[in-house]
This record gives C-alpha cells, sequence and structure tokens, in this order.
C-alpha cells in the first residue's frame, strides 16, 4: 500500500503498541536548552533513573545566552546554564556551553554538526523541532515530562497524526523567499490550522529551495499548528546530511499516498509579506494595507481584529509602508543561518540605517558567525550602522536574555512569533523575511525589497 | 486524579491564546516546577506595575473563584513550554472547555492531569455565552463518560482512548513505559551502526 513519508517515518521507529491506543516511537536523537530541560533531570532523580543512552542527547545553551558579552547578564540565567552543565557532566552528555565554538540556537547547531539525516526522528524540548522535516527526518518539540520520559526509555509515547499535504507549484517572483512562502501558507491554512497534522511540503517552489529555505519553511510550520513538518529528502537533502544512514526506506511519500487535507498554493502569486496583528497568520503583502474591521463578518471576528490592532497601535487601511519602525531585530533559528545574513548584506551593502532605528543582527551559532566574518558581511552590517552582536543565541526572538524590547516598541524581525509580548512587553513585532527586515532598517519603515533590488529606493 | 472536574467556569473567548500569554517569560528563569501560580496569564491578571487589572474576567466575582476555563480556538499554542500547565494548575485550574488545543499544549495538559475536553463550536459559543452570566456556570467535566453536565444539560466531548486512560490512571508515564524496557532494547538490537547516534562530548 501506498505510504506517507510521515507514515514511513512513524512506522520505522515504532517500538511497541500500548494497550491504550499510543504507541511507544524511538527517538533517534534527542536536544535539550537550559529552561525546558531542568525540571526533568530532577524528575529522573526523584525516580532514581538513569539516562538509557547518554550518547544520544546534546544539550546547547541558547535560549537565556547573553549576546553582548559570554558570561550570562544575570544570576538566574547563570543558575539555568551551570544547572544544565551539571546535569549533563553527571549523565555523560554532550553539552555545549558558553565558549564552545559548537554553542549556538539548538536549531542551527544541530545540522551543522551533521546531527540530521534523512529517516531520524528527532525530539527536543522546543516547539521548532520540526525545523528537521527540511532533511525529511521527523522533529518534534515534546514539554518538560516528555523530555524526562526520552532521557529515561529513549522512547516517547506517541499517537499517530493526521497527514496534510502542501503544494506550493510554480515559480517565486524575483525578491519573495521561503520565509514569504511559509506565510503565505500560515495565511492560508490559519494558526492552529493544522492543529493534529503532520504537514507535507512539495511542489517544485519548495524543492527549489535550498536547505536553509527549507529549514525555515519546516521551523515555521509549527505556526499553522502542524506538530512535524516534513520534505521528502533529495539529493541536497542528502548531500547536506551528517554521516548516519536510515536506509531501511526512501525517505519520500510513494506514488498515489493519501493525505487527510490537502492545500495547494501557486507560487508565482506570493508577494514579500509582513505580519500586522499579533498572530502568525495575520498577514498582509508588503504593498497592502493593515485590513478593516468592518470587513470582518461576525462580532467575534470584529472583536479579535479590533484587540490585535489596538494592540499593534495601527489605523485600518494604513498603508503597510507607512508603518515607521524603531528597530530591526535579525536572528531565531528561522532566519539567522549563513544565507539568511547573506541575502541580508546583500540589501545593506552601501547604505546605512536610518536615524532613528535600532538594527541588530544576533548570528544563529558561533560556527555561522564566524562564517560571516570570513566572508566580510560583519564589516558590511557594521559600516551600515548594524549591531553586530559577538555571541550566539535566542536573543530578541524571545527575549529570555537582556535583549528585551520596550512597552509599544516597533520592530521589523526575521523572527517566528508576532505574539503580545513575545519580544517584551507592550513590544510590537512584524514577521518577514531577513532581507525585507534589511530594507526596513535601511529605510525607517516597512518597505519592499525589490525596490532595493530594482534601486528605486 | 477523580474521574470528574467540577467548578465554576470563567470565558475566556479570545482565540490563538499562545503560551507566551499563559506563562511569561520572565517566570521561566527557574529550575522547579513550584512557585509559577502568579505566572499565568500574568500579563492580563496585572498591569506593569504588578496591579491588578480588573477588568480581565479572572479579576472579577464569581469568576475569580473559577477551575473551569471555556476558551477560544487553537489554545496553548506557541512554545513547548510545560511551565504554562503547572502555573495553570497551580493557579486553580484544573479543566480546561475548548476546540481546539495546539498538540504540544495538549500533551503536557495530559502528563499533569489537568482535563482538556474538545467540544464543537456551537457547544463552546453556548459555555462561553452562559459562563459569561453574572450568577456564574457550574460545569461537571465527567473523563469516564465523555460529558459535560451544567445546568439541566448534557454535551458530549471528544478526548482520545489514551488520553482518557492516562487522566483516569494518574499513571506515571516514564516508570509504566519502562515495563517495555525489553521491547525497546530489541528495537535497538536491529539498528545498525550508522543509525545510533553519538554525539562529540
Ligand atoms: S530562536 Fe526563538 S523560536 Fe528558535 S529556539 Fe530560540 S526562542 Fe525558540
Amino acid at each position: 500500500m501506498s505510504r506517507t513519508l510521515y507514515d514511513k517515518l512513524v512506522d520505522a521507529h515504532k517500538v511497541c503498541d500500548l494497550p491504550d491506543g499510543d504507541m511507544l516511537v524511538y527517538v533517534d536523537f534527542h536536544i535539550m536548552n537550559e529552561y525546558t530541560s531542568p525540571q526533568a533531570f530532577s524528575g529522573l532523580e526523584q525516580k532514581g533513573l538513569k539516562v538509557w543512552r547518554p550518547e544520544a542527547h546534546l544539550s546547547v545553551v541558547d535560549h537565556v545566552k547573553a549576546t553582548r558579552q559570554r558570561a550570562p547578564h544575570n544570576a538566574a540565567s547563570k543558575l539555568l546554564i551551570d544547572n544544565l552543565e551539571a546535569n549533563c557532566r553527571k549523565h555523560g552528555i554532550a553539552f555545549y556551553g558558553l565558549g564552545d565554538p559548537r554553542q549556538g540556537i539548538e536549531h542551527v547547531v544541530v545540522p551543522e554538526q551533521g546531527l540530521v539525516a534523512p529517516g531520524m526522528l528527532i525530539a527536543c524540548g522546543d516547539s521548532h523541532t520540526t525545523t528537521y522535516g527540511a532533511f525529511g527526518a521527523l522533529g518534534f518539540g515534546i514539554g518538560t515530562s516528555e523530555v524526562e520520559h526520552v532521557l529515561a526509555t529513549q522512547t516517547l509515547r506517541y499517537k499517530r497524526l493526521k497527514t496534510m499535504l502542501v503544494n506550493v507549484e510554480g515559480a517565486l517572483a524575483p525578491g519573495v523567499t521561503a520565509k514569504d512562502i511559509i506565510m503565505k501558507v500560515i495565511q492560508v491554512v490559519g494558526a492552529g490550522g493544522a492543529n493534529g497534522y503532520a504537514v507535507e511540503f512539495a511542489g517544485d517552489a519548495i524543492f527549489a529551495q535550498s536547505m536553509a529555505g527549507r529549514m525555515t519553511i519546516c521551523n515555521m510550520a509549527v505556526e499553522l499548528g502542524g506538530r512535524a513538518a516534513l520534505i521528502a529528502a533529495d539529493d541536497k537533502a542528502y548531500r547536506a546530511s551528517g554521516q548516519m544512514t536510515f536506509d531501511a526506506e526512501t525517505w519520500a511519500s510513494d506514488e498515489g499516498a493519501e493525505y487527510d487535507s490537502v492545500f495547494n498554493i501557486d507560487a508565482a502569486g506570493i508577494a514579500p509579506l509582513v505580519s500586522w496583528g499579533t498572530s502568525p497568520d495575520q498577514s498582509v503583502a508588503i504593498d497592502g494595507m493593515v485590513p478593516d474591521v468592518s470587513a470582518e463578518t461576525t462580532p467575534k471576528a470584529k472583536a479579535a481584529l479590533a484587540r490585535a490592532l489596538d494592540y499593534m497601535g495601527l489605523e485600518p487601511g494604513q498603508a503597510i509602508t507607512d508603518i515607521q519602525i524603531d528597530s530591526a531585530f535579525i536572528g531565531s533559528c528561522t532566519n539567522s543561518r549563513i544565507e539568511d545574513l547573506r541575502a541580508a548584506a546583500e540589501v545593506v551593502k552601501g547604505r546605512r540605517v536610518a536615524e532613528r532605528v535600532n538594527a541588530i543582527i544576533v548570528p544563529g551559532s558561533v560556527f555561522t558567525k564566524l562564517q560571516a566574518e570570513a566572508e566580510g558581511l560583519d564589516i558590511i552590517f557594521k559600516e551600515a550602522g548594524f549591531d553586530w552582536r559577538p555571541e550566539s543565541g535566542c536573543s530578541m526572538c524571545l527575549a529570555m536574555n537582556d535583549d528585551i524590547a520596550l512597552e509599544g516598541e516597533r520592530l521589523a524581525s526575521s523572527t517566528n512569533r508576532n505574539f503580545e509580548g513575545r519580544q517584551g512587553r507592550g513590544a510590537r513585532t512584524h514577521l518577514m523575511s531577513p532581507a525585507m527586515v534589511a530594507a526596513a532598517a535601511i529605510s525607517g519603515h516597512l518597505v519592499d525589497v525589490r525596490d532595493f533590488k530594482k534601486g528605486t529606493a | 486524579m477523580p474521574s470528574t472536574v467540577q467548578g465554576l467556569a470563567a470565558p475566556l473567548p479570545t482565540a490563538n491564546v499562545d503560551t507566551d500569554v499563559i506563562m511569561p517569560k520572565r517566570f521561566l528563569v527557574t529550575i522547579t516546577r513550584a512557585g509559577l501560580a502568579d505566572g499565568a496569564l500574568a500579563d492580563l491578571r496585572f498591569d506593569e506595575t504588578g496591579k491588578r487589572q480588573l477588568e480581565f474576567v479572572l479579576n472579577q466575582t464569581p469568576w475569580d473563584d473559577a477551575s473551569i476555563l471555556i476558551v477560544g480556538d487553537n489554545f496553548g499554542c506557541g512554545s513547548s513550554r510545560e511551565h504554562a500547565v503547572w502555573g495553570l494548575m497551580q493557579y486553580g485550574i484544573r479543566g480546561i472547555i475548548g476546540t481546539s488545543f495546539a498538540g504540544i499544549f495538549f500533551d503536557n495538559a495530559r502528563k499533569n492531569g489537568l482535563a482538556l475536553p474538545v467540544v464543537g463550536p456551537d457547544v463552546r459559543d453556548q459555555l462561553l455565552e452562559l459562563a459569561g452570566h453574572s450568577e456564574g456556570l457550574e460545569i461537571t467535566i465527567d473523563i469516564g463518560s465523555r460529558q459535560l453536565f451544567y445546568e439541566d444539560q448534557t454535551a458530549a466531548f471528544t478526548m482520545d482512548d489514551a488520553t482518557r486512560t492516562a487522566l483516569l490512571k494518574d499513571r506515571d508515564d516514564t516508570l509504566d513505559s519502562l515495563k517495555h524496557a525489553d521491547a525497546i532494547r530489541q528495537f535497538e538490537a536491529g539498528l545498525t551502526e550508522t543509525m545510533r547516534v553519538k554525539v562529540a562530548q
């Protein structure tokens, strides 16, 4: 029978069925960070349990990492970092901490270190673990109780998801990127539209993407509720993979495999997108307008829209390109890879950041930072007036370190979540591609990066 | 946990309430599960100076006594932080009724014995409406029969079998799964060398 890639991955990792309808699946590789793992280690302690297979885990410091200097910015983050290090030493788990040349944001570090390959099952106490779907691997986020479970058993209790296929056919217009593809998908399917689904992306616009672009797409699939995101493994994926081989299957859906839900999106119709609201599905093309409350039909929808506009401090009907920004942030596991930095540098080169704008770049990992510096990208950014941070981490993506946006501060951001308070209490986030963030930083307002390329801006 | 959850329900109709809202990041800098009650929905309950925001439903009578929430679509989206579930439970929430929940939040709730009955939009909207009346609405969530009881009405809800059993049995999944250690070892025996990840120290 024809099977989807998702079903092949689940089948290949099934250890046994459980009496109540769940199954145990084997976790090939598990990643931890400093803030969702402490209570898992204390759980092991309380139950007197050992780590089942220590060499199959990796811990990385990223969420609370200071980016101006190596040392923790306060005692509380030092406690989290030291706690993780002590737990890893005790249990013989690899730890990429402060000053380690392999440190960085977990989902940037893992592919760089060759720790992902088609056919793997990867879990991590972080929702953006969907990123590994770019390699035809099944990656998904778990909570802290499940972190404890995978440490103790190398497995997880698992319930098979429904499957969704998102086909993006055709060629993208120049200046349109992977970030715009996924923001379009979120706009069409809706935040939560893929709750309960594993989402497979296919179509020539997807396979035309670099591995970095594919990772951006799979990364943000969690913003539509997808618990897993997948792209069939092709030559590009195999070339970018680590040494491990899981060659039991061809890691692609069979011809004729059926999905519970299918969406078709025309790549040529996608424009550079920016979010205007407080949910990632509240986005609009850069040449569009802030939506009008009266266009909504139900009272609930009107109220939701009004609330988002109020939080964002926007007027219905306002042109998107009239929105002035205070800050620009390029970073996060969605868009801080070398390809993202190159795309931003191309826009920035020979230009200056607008007077009022505070523009920050945090490379996704130490490795990425060194690579960017070897290519001279840091010079381009610094000459333009960007704050090129010497240390890597999540930074302003969730503002758990000391990079916190102020009340009312408006940001163009290459991150993944525009939730209320995500980048700081009362902070107003506009999501977009790194090149669009760079263009906004230069202009001082949201702007179409394609005007830059044409030289008309 | 007991097979039923009973209590006063508070309406929280906003869609896409994410875990950053449910448990703001400043409460995450901790290595224990305890002390998270103040963090639950903190930015809705309190202003920047720590004062109660009186227009928020959980700061009003009778809803300040609520142990059940009726919520908008896609509740619990965003980050995987289990602190969101711990905080809501420490605050006193025992059940959350909605049309859909984000996957990781749903699993985290199950691990901690927080019941998440899923109902259709019509039932949810009716419950939102009833719960909004000033006399308050008492609801009983009966996990065994997968039914809600309120006023003189009954409504069925969805909950997959495994989640239902997990809630009813109050089981420790880690210890329970270790009963299958032999099956896990057998699975591992079938892994070739190239399938055994070894992370460099
Ligand atoms: S960069 Fe942002 S989304 Fe990615 S792991 Fe860090 S906090 Fe999470």
